[in-house]
């Protein structure tokens, strides 16, 4: 018999693919089965966010922090807000803070339920996918109560809040805090033990720590690797110094520390702990006015900013330049999502094709983020 | 035989069972606007809603749209987001590849016009139409669940006029 002639074969994956999350295109090399190389390409979604911000004013460019990251626009605005105050020297009103804390937590939740669901589609069970937006449809009804969006709110404002929160909003909170407790643990029970999704996930793509910190990796994918680095904790922004929580990390619950299973589960004990903070941060909040801190004209004095908040994705920063005048001379942002996914040559050479699709979902892209 | 009565067709009984009596057109559009499987294809902020709307919550299975992976399988696009020019060739060529008849909607202030970055994005295509035809085109930045499923309803509105013979594109 004849000798078989082998080559590897480079493929496409994207920018149209069901499991890219977007449009995110990845350019395998495979020997047979087996990923040699992965090399994503990026810039099908460039919108030049920090482009144009440089035409903007600084409330004008709110809205467009919103549109980097879509499914977490709470947090996003926090940051920047919180980057653009640093600048201006502003302090809030106490309930300015409190809503904040409590909106952005709410994010994380509906963050991650997205993450979580279509996780678990990429795996191939659609029904956590209905489940998860089931739950998160209940998140956006209390937004869209508060500022009327239900995906980009602009709620967030240099100096405060566009609106005051309702006491029905605080009833219908604790509602869905009731509601969503034994919630976590359907979804863990349907979806994170069960036992064909472990199959897929555990001892997949395995990001060992050093790798992670160098890389510059943050937040749950960090975390599932097992070092204990949350910024709520570690660089204490806005007041997440008073509420307790844990910062949940990837132990090995299941299968090895670091792999795809740990990076998926950090995210359903992280809905647990926002919970934890919601609760706390809603019976405190102390009465006052969400405007009276909002500057009538954002002009500050020439200098620099720089500020790292935690998003759901990572570690997510804004840094600003301002020249004096009324529009930013110069807006960077360093994007979770983009450090994250530097790491997926290296750990997914040597694993199947159908791992990559679980060790991409692992990450939790969003390529807004990405490529601004 | 409540979806036989929507589509104005007289029943008429026979010996050996019955036969039904319509037009080609009617039968072709009902069958069309009944299973308008989607392209599963998102681009931006927009797609998110797309995905809310297929969910649990809105449901898009009851009006018959499925999302399929592979753009051969697939009767309509929703273009759910911002088009920037490197993605407009793709898009065109996801186009070509759909076999007709094949239907458009433009989803978001972003796929209508460029929407937030019309005026600075040097790099936003200004409209998808400017490549592909489109259909229906459903405003708002994001529209809600809601406002894509009017557009939907629009769209099988236009499907149901249409007529094998002054054939349209
Ligand atoms: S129209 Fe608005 S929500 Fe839709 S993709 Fe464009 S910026 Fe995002």
């Amino acid at each position: 018999m004849s000798e078989l002639r082998t080559e590897e074969l480079t493929i496409n994956m994207g920018p149209q693919h069901p499991s890219t999350h977007g449009v995110l295109r990845l350019v395998l090399t495979l020997n047979g089965e087996i990923v040699t190389d992965v090399k994503p390409v990026l810039g099908y979604l460039h919108r030049c966010f920090e482009k144009h911000c440089e035409a903007m004013t600084y409330p004008q460019v709110v809205p467009y922090t919103d549109r980097m990251d879509y499914l977490n626009s709470m947090n996003n605005e926090l940051a920047y807000v919180l980057a653009a105050e640093k600048l201006l020297g502003i302090q809030v009103p106490e309930r300015v803070e409190y809503i904040r804390v409590i909106m952005c937590e709410l994010q994380r939740i509906a963050s991650h339920l997205v993450a979580i669901g279509t996780y678990g589609n990429d795996a191939g069970a659609f029904t956590p996918f209905l489940y998860c937006f089931m739950d998160r449809e209940k998140v956006l009804e209390l937004f869209e109560m508060v500022c009327g969006a239900r995906l980009l709110y602009n709620y967030i404002w240099v100096g405060g809040l566009s609106h005051d929160i309702t006491p029905e909003f605080v009833t219908k909170t604790k509602e869905f805090i009731k509601y969503f407790r034994p919630r976590i643990k359907q979804i863990n029970n349907l979806l994170s033990y069960n036992k064909i999704f472990i199959e897929r996930t555990a001892g997949i793509g395995v990001l060992p720590q050093d790798v992670a910190v160098n890389a510059g990796v943050s937040g749950p994918t960090l975390r599932g690797s097992g070092v204990k680095f949350d910024l709520r904790k570690d660089d204490k922004y806005s007041i997440y110094d008073r509420f307790d929580f844990d910062v949940c990390v990837g132990w090995g619950e299941r299968g090895v520390v670091g792999d795809c299973w740990n990076r998926y589960i950090v995210r359903a004990y992280e809905m647990e702990q926002s919970l934890r903070i919601i609760e706390q941060a809603i019976d405190n909040i102390p009465e006052g006015d969400v405007q009276s801190a909002v500057p009538k004209r954002v002009k500050p004095v020439v200098g620099e900013s720089y500020v790292r908040t935690e998003s759901p994705k990572g570690e997510l920063a804004y840094y600003i330049i301002s020249d004096g005048s009324l529009n930013p001379y110069r807006i960077k942002a360093r994007s979770p999502s983009f450090c994250n996914l530097s790491v997926i040559n290296q750990i997914s050479r040597g694993h199947m094709i159908a791992d990559v699709v679980m060790i991409l979902g692992s990450f939790d892209i969003v390529l807004g983020c990405i490529d601004r | 035989m409540g979806i036989l009565n929507k589509l104005d067709i007289s029943v008429e009984q026979f010996e050996s069972g019955n036969i039904i009596i319509t037009s080609m057109d009617k039968l072709l559009n009902w069958s069309r606007l009944s299973s308008m499987w989607q392209m599963f294809f998102g681009l931006a902020c927009c797609a998110i809603e797309m995905m809310a709307t297929s969910a649990s919550h809105y449901d898009l299975d009851r009006f018959g749209i499925i999302p399929r992976p592979s753009p051969r399988h697939v009767d309509i696009i929703l273009i759910s987001g911002t088009v920037t020019l490197k993605m407009a060739t793709r898009i065109k060529r996801l186009y070509d590849e759909m076999p007709a008849p094949k239907y458009i909607l433009s989803m978001g202030s972003c796929a209508n016009c460029g929407g937030p970055y019309w005026e600075h994005g040097y790099h936003v295509l200004k409209g998808i139409d400017r490549v592909i035809p489109v259909d229906v085109y459903v405003p708002g930045c994001p529209p809600r669940p809601e406002a894509l499923l009017e557009g939907l309803i629009k769209l099988q509105d236009k499907i149901r006029n249409q007529s094998l013979a002054k054939h349209t594109a």
